[in-house]
């Protein structure tokens, strides 16, 4: 054990002082026109005055920030090393798979009981709905990033070709939620083989570029083309979801009966939030099930080693073009079921509602949760809606707080929340040798 | 003896750099032919125009496939060489799916046959016989090239995480889940150790002697090419300079001097190469 305390880079105190000043220095040069230089209005013209004193604080905040990270950073990095060592030779305790089995079925519990205990708490069940969406929106996008290795930076796009399209299909056409759903998750899935085409040669950074640019160009041709989507306006009264007919509202159309009226039961606008609610679930738990089949099936497994190396794939005879396409067929697919969702739960939708900026988090999600892995999109769903939800109290500090989780998780753990991969397909026999047989192989 | 692919007068260059001159080489089914040269003899580019990566600038590459005819190799993409024509390959700087594990490897190696039973995946989301039927036989081929190289007991392991001689081992049992008729390994005894290299050896006249593989191998370890080939052919500045029986090939001028060197023009000459053994 001693051994390997030693033969760790001891990090001496002046170093983590000099570390430290450096970040002192940079924050100092940019925090003096930030800072350190204000303008005040004295009388009907300018004048600028200084805050040293206030920048002072914030280069020292900056100094013993940066020394308090590092330190973290080190203490867990020896502890995780000790653990490690400790760890050779023994057998596993709990496996992890049990652990996030586990974790799901009590989350799954949780879910489905929330809006029964909360049933008279919008807030709680619309904060909810928002969760699940991004989720979904997760679970999505893990097919691209976390399982095809495809960097996209404009999985926005799919949502809102899916929002989208049951608006105008809706409004324009009269569709029901239910018949839209299916052309609506079709339409987004031919979006995604319509960018996936052209970029089948591209990958990494390049890749990310083309799909940040796609996702701008779908929003912007929402903003400008006033014909087709009411531009900025954005289109509004979109129908909401019903149930096998019944619909959430005080009084049904002609013909037509209300969920309250055919139970019997006083109307109250709980109930349609909470069908919102069951909704988003079912189509999240649904997109869970199908997602996690096709990971077990040869596409997922294609999906995966496309991820591990294209070359590879080629020498092994797989059709790297259509394996790409699947993947960016299937996760539009269920952004747009997701975005259809988005639409009908607001009623409302202009392409404000699909920035960069969604696409950034949808991604943050998966990267933070472990890429390809399905538990930690929850996990980090989760985290990324209710932190900001939480920081309400904190006012104008709410994104500072956001930024802090978020550099803080990725400290503590650098490939994910959860990053455990669990094998499709495990030979029959039992792992308990498999120890021995690593130890022999080394030898 | 029959002939399982014919390369005539390939040439590729890139750019300026001639690095295959006009080479034409008989590939015999059934049998182990390998191929030496010194570093940047074109070996290593001749695999990659053999199996698509590459489009030969000239020649042809006939393929005789024992079922499906006469195939042109040069004509097809990358995919396609492994999967319509049975020509797979290995890496000289191992390719596994490191995260993977080792069974995974070689269930995805089975992906064409997997893919056409999950009928566009719905036969395999609900798990109907045709499709269970297909990944039983998937397991079952897996499993005994498993046992054939050893591996059973690393089948659940990352394949990233195995020691280097035993990933080299995983690569040639991937690409024989491929069910190659021509299998065309690039260096697999590069880094293993004289033990694992005997195994090797073994491994090799077992593919061609008993499952009927031809095998094309490139390789700088003398004690596997000289002990298992049937036929060698001597690659330098992408022209062939010699071929011929092992005994023969050792013993020719012209290779003597590829590899080592004349004594009077040692400069240009890479003799970095090296005869290994």
């Amino acid at each position: 054990m001693s051994a390997v305390v030693f033969a760790r880079h001891q990090i001496t105190p002046a170093e983590r002082l000099r570390d430290a000043g450096w970040v002192a220095f940079v924050a100092l040069i940019l925090g003096i026109p930030l800072i350190g230089l204000t303008t005040v209005d004295a009388g009907g013209s300018l004048e600028v005055s200084t805050r040293f004193g206030l920048l002072a604080a914030c280069v020292v905040a900056a100094f013993g920030g940066r020394l308090g990270l590092r330190w973290m950073i080190d203490t867990m990095g020896a502890r995780k090393l000790e653990r490690q060592r400790a760890d050779t030779g023994k057998s596993v305790g709990i496996s992890p798979v049990k652990v996030v089995n586990v974790i799901g079925w009590i989350a799954l519990g949780a879910s489905i009981a929330l809006p029964i205990m909360y049933s008279d708490n919008r807030y709680v069940v619309d904060t909810a709905t928002t969760v699940l969406i991004y989720v979904m929106l997760g679970w999505g996008l893990n097919v691209v990033v976390g399982l095809a290795g495809l960097l996209d930076l404009g999985y926005v796009a799919f949502y809102a070709v899916g929002a989208y399209s049951y608006a105008l299909l809706s409004t324009q056409y009269g569709w029901g939620f239910w018949e839209a759903l299916p052309v609506s998750g079709g339409l987004a899935a031919t979006f995604g083989i319509l960018l996936g085409y052209p970029i089948l040669r591209l990958r990494g950074d390049y890749l990310a570029i083309v799909t940040l640019g796609f996702g701008e160009i779908i929003r912007i041709i929402l903003v400008n083309w006033t014909e087709f989507s009411n531009g900025p306006n954005g289109i509004s009264s979109i129908p909401r979801p019903t149930l096998f007919g019944l619909e959430f509202s005080r009084s049904a159309a002609e013909g037509e009966q209300t969920f309250s009226t055919f139970f019997g039961i006083d109307y109250s606008p709980m109930h349609r939030l909470i069908f919102l609610y069951y909704l988003i679930l079912v189509l999240a738990l649904l997109t869970h099930a199908f997602v996690s089949r096709l990971r077990k099936l040869p596409i997922g497994r294609a999906w995966e080693a496309l991820r591990e190396d294209e070359i590879a794939c080629q020498a092994m005879g797989m059709n790297t073009t259509n394996i790409k396409l699947s993947a960016f067929a299937i996760g539009a697919m269920l952004g747009g079921f997701a975005g259809m969702f988005f639409a009908a739960r607001q009623g409302f939708i202009s392409p404000e509602s699909f920035t960069f900026t969604e696409s950034a988090i949808i991604l943050a999600i998966v990267v933070l949760g472990g890429m390809g892995s399905q538990m930690g999109v929850v996990l980090a769903a989760t985290l990324l809606v209710l932190i900001p939800e939480f920081g309400r109290n904190f006012s104008e500090y709410r994104m500072l707080l956001f930024g802090a989780a978020m550099v803080l998780i990725m400290v503590w753990k650098p490939s994910g929340l959860l990053s455990h991969r669990e094998p499709t397909l495990r030979l029959s026999r039992g792992g308990a040798r498999n120890q021995d047989a690593l130890e022999e192989a080394a030898q | 003896m029959s002939t399982l692919l014919s390369v005539c007068e390939l040439t590729m260059r890139f750019g300026g750099l001639t690095a295959i001159d006009q080479l034409s080489l008989e590939v015999p089914a059934g049998k182990i032919t390998g191929i030496i040269g010194p570093n940047g003899a074109g070996k290593t580019t001749l695999f990659n125009c053999l199996t698509g990566f590459y489009k030969p600038t000239t020649g042809t590459l006939r393929l005789n496939h024992p079922t499906r005819g006469e195939l042109r190799l040069e004509s097809l993409s990358s995919h396609r060489v492994a999967r319509d024509a049975q020509v797979v390959r290995t890496f000289q700087n191992i390719r596994l799916f490191p995260k993977m594990t080792v069974l995974e490897n070689l269930i995805v190696a089975q992906h064409n046959v997997l893919q056409r039973a999950s009928k566009f995946s719905i036969a395999g989301i609900f798990a109907l016989p045709v499709y269970r039927k297909a990944e039983g036989e998937a397991m079952a081929r897996a499993e005994t090239w498993l046992r054939r190289l050893k591996l059973e007991r690393l089948a659940d392991h990352a394949a990233g995480d195995l020691p280097y001689g035993i990933q080299r081992r995983i690569e040639i049992a991937r690409a024989l889940c491929v069910n190659p008729v021509l299998l065309c390994l690039d260096e697999p005894a590069a880094g293993l150790n004289p033990r694992e290299s005997a195994e090797l050896n073994e491994l090799l006249l077992y593919l061609c002697g008993e499952m009927g593989i031809a095998i094309l191998l490139i390789e700088h370890d003398m004690s596997v090419v000289m002990n298992v080939s049937d036929h060698i052919c001597v690659i330098n500045y992408g022209r062939k300079i010699a071929e011929g029986s092992p005994e023969k090939v050792q013993n020719d001028p012209q290779v003597i001097k590829a590899y080592l060197g004349e004594d009077d023009e040692d400069d240009a000459d890479d003799a970095s190469g090296g005869i290994a053994a």
